[in-house]
């Protein structure tokens, strides 16, 4: 591997602190891989439901080494152009403009330099000169061909331009993968990455991730929405609750001056936890809100 | 020496069907230099990152870890307990143990939780007493101890102790953090409060206490396993007392209606069949060239067809019809079938569910109420009309009254998926009524649990049905996975 590297963390535990320094409670499964990553140098490929903090991860990353956050945010029809180089075509044709009395030769090699090369995230996050954090986000969106453009920068951080020659990164991003496995993404990708499955997480750690996003409501409270999420998150919902609705939920409760998780206050503002409507009324029947109203 | 281990390990992993390479053991081999081997449950996360490629996989990778990479050698020295001393039969003793279980699952305290599962093995797991090579069973010790029937008792033990506890918090942060106004409201209408918060988180405290019970199970037979592998050597224990991954496990097999651990597998797949079935509009919207258009379009380069207008597509919202077989002889199958369609159904707002036995009824509005760990076979066949003259499975009656009483369900846009080992017990196969259904629908796909070759034997119409709709073998996810990724909509 020809960049250079420098990691980051220097114990699973330092990786934790540092993270939590910067507002990112980690689990100890992704502390374990992050520090990995960093360690060894490979991309990180991060799967699990939505909103379980999989791009929020890369981004505590970034902030917790001082690294760039360089992000590619796949889409169905991302390309090549999107995510790895464009050229200006509008500054050629002035360029061309410009130097309508100089011979064709001298032109021509001109426009395909640098200066006329508009860098996208990929390419952008190799020709850096400081270090960066290269995520790319929701990879399963894009297309299969998007992955293959993907292996030679995950295996040599390395980029093809055929007019300019190949790219070789200075300093070894770190490379993010997130992906909530709307597809399955190629073996050969997958073989290059360390793999992180991010579930929700316990509600210990839910807990005080609430805490720490909502220092003002009472431990107590903390503890029962933290249970009744859980509780939603088993039933057979649409859009099952991720951490980020917890945390609303929690600002709610706070915003109403909610003293305790009584079944009104339940139902009056189940709406910030559910999406869907039926989610909402299968939630009241399955939790009973009715009877315990009537109760 | 470490290196064969971790060898070892992918051996193991590619026997129970996951796919481990060299390159993942090399990654492996850096993560142990990274990590170190001081901290197991570090090791284990930092293996797991190398050897794992998704995410069913990690069942299977506990289990193989748990064996090359034990917890502890020989049975544990634990502070064994004096009342168990005293206890002279089995029963006592499982009598013993529960009590202890339901302590500790009312206060959720997992270490307690791990010195009772060793215990539990000690007492009631060994399989002969005089023979120390023949091992030890968890079977036997879960099945002594029937830890599910602690539920009820440590409910209570935790609600007694929440009350106790409870109260101590709340006076704790009424006198320190909300101040005046929380001692008014506590004095006021505190009682009626608490008794009501109570029925409220009643239902989520079976639930976290039953998942506390499935968690304690596991321990045990990871226990045995271990225990298990330093009898008999770890790779026979490998390969013999590791499930496989769900990918490959079959569906009527034992252990093959593991629900909630499918569902994660199967969630992903059910999206891709749903993006699939809108996919193919997409595809398509510009398919078919509109001659009028196009013509009328050439009038200016003098008749040439230059620039080709392509027909609108009309809006194609696709729906799915499910006939499934919900008789015993499918069991494990119709359980995952319920899973796949919990799991399509919360992302697909048009699909409506048949099942069967002997005649068929809709069950759409249950499986869309189900809770994912919720039994919906056993509440269709309580509530639903499913069985007709017999209490055997007749797929020619049940077609039969599909199509005289549903068939409005199926409409041009339709896909009807057909779920069943097609075994009628030697009835008519009524053929014309899965023609009927056939011709209605714009696609009609059938999956059998059973392998083809068995497809035709004894009382199988499979050959028969397989004649008018395409029929596939789905035994295993992996299966299910190349169908749903070549079912052309």
């Amino acid at each position: 591997m020809s960049a250079d590297h420098q990691p980051t963390f220097t114990s699973v535990e330092q990786a934790r602190t540092t993270l939590a320094d910067v507002g990112y409670l980690a689990s100890s499964a992704i502390a374990t891989t992050v520090f990995l990553a960093d360690t060894l140098g490979k991309p990180l490929l991060v799967e699990g439901p939505a909103g379980v903090g999989k791009t929020e991860l890369a981004k505590a990353v970034s902030r917790a080494s001082g690294a760039e956050l360089v992000r590619l945010q796949c889409y169905e029809g991302v390309d090549e152009a999107r995510a790895l180089y464009e050229w200006n075509h509008a500054k050629q044709l002035l360029r061309i403009t410009a130097e309508r009395e100089a011979a064709w030769d001298e032109v021509r090699s001109d426009i395909f330099a640098e200066e006329f090369l508009l860098a996208r995230p990929l390419l952008k996050a190799v020709r850096s000169e400081k270090p960066v954090v290269l995520l790319v986000d929701e990879l399963d969106k894009a297309d299969e061909e998007m992955e293959g453009l993907l292996l030679e920068i995950l295996s040599d951080f390395q980029v093809t331009v055929p007019e300019l020659g190949t790219i070789t990164a200075r300093t070894q991003p770190f490379v993010v993968l997130t992906s909530n496995a709307t597809r399955e993404l190629s073996e050969a990708l997958r073989r290059r990455c360390l793999f992180l499955h991010v579930d929700y997480p316990d509600p210990e750690l839910e807990e005080r991730i609430v805490r720490l996003q909502a220092p003002e409501l009472s431990e107590a409270l903390t503890t029962s929405v933290v249970r009744v999420v859980n509780a939603l998150r088993d039933l057979n919902l649409r859009k099952a609750p991720s951490v980020a609705e917890t945390v609303d939920w929690a600002r709610t409760l706070i915003a109403m001056g909610a003293e305790e998780l009584d079944p009104e206050l339940v139902r009056s503002s189940l709406g910030v936890v559910l999406k869907h409507h039926d989610d909402i009324s299968a939630a009241t029947k399955n939790l009973d809100l009715d009877r315990a109203l009537a109760g | 020496m470490l290196a064969h281990r971790l060898v070892e390990v992918a051996t193991s992993l590619r026997t129970h069907g996951l796919r481990v390479g060299t390159s993942e053991v090399a990654d492996a081999g850096a993560v142990i230099q990274a990590l170190g081997m001081d901290d197991r449950e570090l090791l284990r996360e930092g293996l797991a990152s190398a050897f794992l490629r998704r995410a069913g996989q990690r069942d299977v990778f506990d289990q193989v870890f748990d064996i090359y990479f034990p917890a502890a050698v020989g049975a544990r020295s634990g502070t064994p307990d004096a009342r168990l001393d005293e206890a002279s039969s089995p029963r006592e003793a499982a009598d013993v143990v529960r009590d202890m279980l339901m302590d500790a699952l009312a206060r959720g305290d997992k270490a307690e939780l791990d010195r009772l599962a060793a215990t539990a093995l000690d007492q009631l797991g060994v399989v002969r007493p005089d023979d120390p090579e023949a091992g030890w069973s968890a079977a036997q010790a879960l099945e002594q101890l029937a830890p599910q029937t602690a539920i009820v008792g440590a409910l209570e033990r935790a609600r007694a102790m929440g009350a106790d506890g409870d109260g101590q918090d709340d006076e704790g942060e009424r006198g320190g953090g909300s101040g005046a106004a929380g001692q008014g409201q506590g004095a006021g209408s505190g009682g009626g409060a608490t008794q009501r918060r109570e029925q409220l988180t009643d239902r989520i405290e079976r639930d976290e206490m039953r998942g506390r019970v499935a968690a304690f199970r596991r321990r045990v037979e990871t226990e045995a396993r271990r225990r298990n592998a330093e009898v008999r050597g770890s790779q026979r224990i490998s390969r013999y007392a590791v499930q496989d991954a769900l990918e490959k496990r079959d569906f009527l097999g034992p252990g093959g209606g593991e629900l909630v651990a499918m569902r994660a597998t199967i969630d992903p797949l059910a999206r891709k069949l749903a993006a699939r079935l809108t996919a193919r509009q997409r595809q398509q919207s510009r398919g078919s060239i509109d001659i009028r258009k196009t013509l009328r379009r050439s009038m200016s380069t003098g008749g040439v067809p230059v620039d080709p207008a392509y027909a609108r597509r009309r809006p194609h919202r696709p729906d799915l019809v499910l006939l499934c077989d919900v008789s015993g002889s499918v069991a494990g199958f119709s359980g995952f079938t319920m899973t796949l369609m919990q799991a399509i159904s919360a992302q697909f707002n048009k699909i409506r569910v048949f099942a069967f036995v002997s005649t068929t009824d809709e069950i759409t509005d249950l499986v869309k109420a189900a809770r994912l760990e919720d039994d919906v076979i056993s509440a269709v066949v309580r509530t639903r009309k499913v069985f007709g003259w017999g209490a055997s499975s007749s797929y020619g009656q049940s077609l039969d009254s599909f199509v005289s009483t549903h068939l409005g369900a199926i409409g041009p846009r339709s896909t009807v998926l057909i779920l069943g080992d097609a075994r009628s017990n030697y009835g008519l196969p009524r053929l014309s009524a899965l023609r009927q259904i056939r011709d209605q629908a714009r696609h009609v796909a059938w999956l059998n649990p059973e392998p083809v070759a068995s497809w035709g034997t004894g009382d199988s119409l499979a050959l028969d049905y397989a004649r008018v709709v395409d029929m596939h073998e789905c035994r295993n996810i992996d299966q299910l996975r190349a169908f749903v990724s070549r079912m052309s909509v």
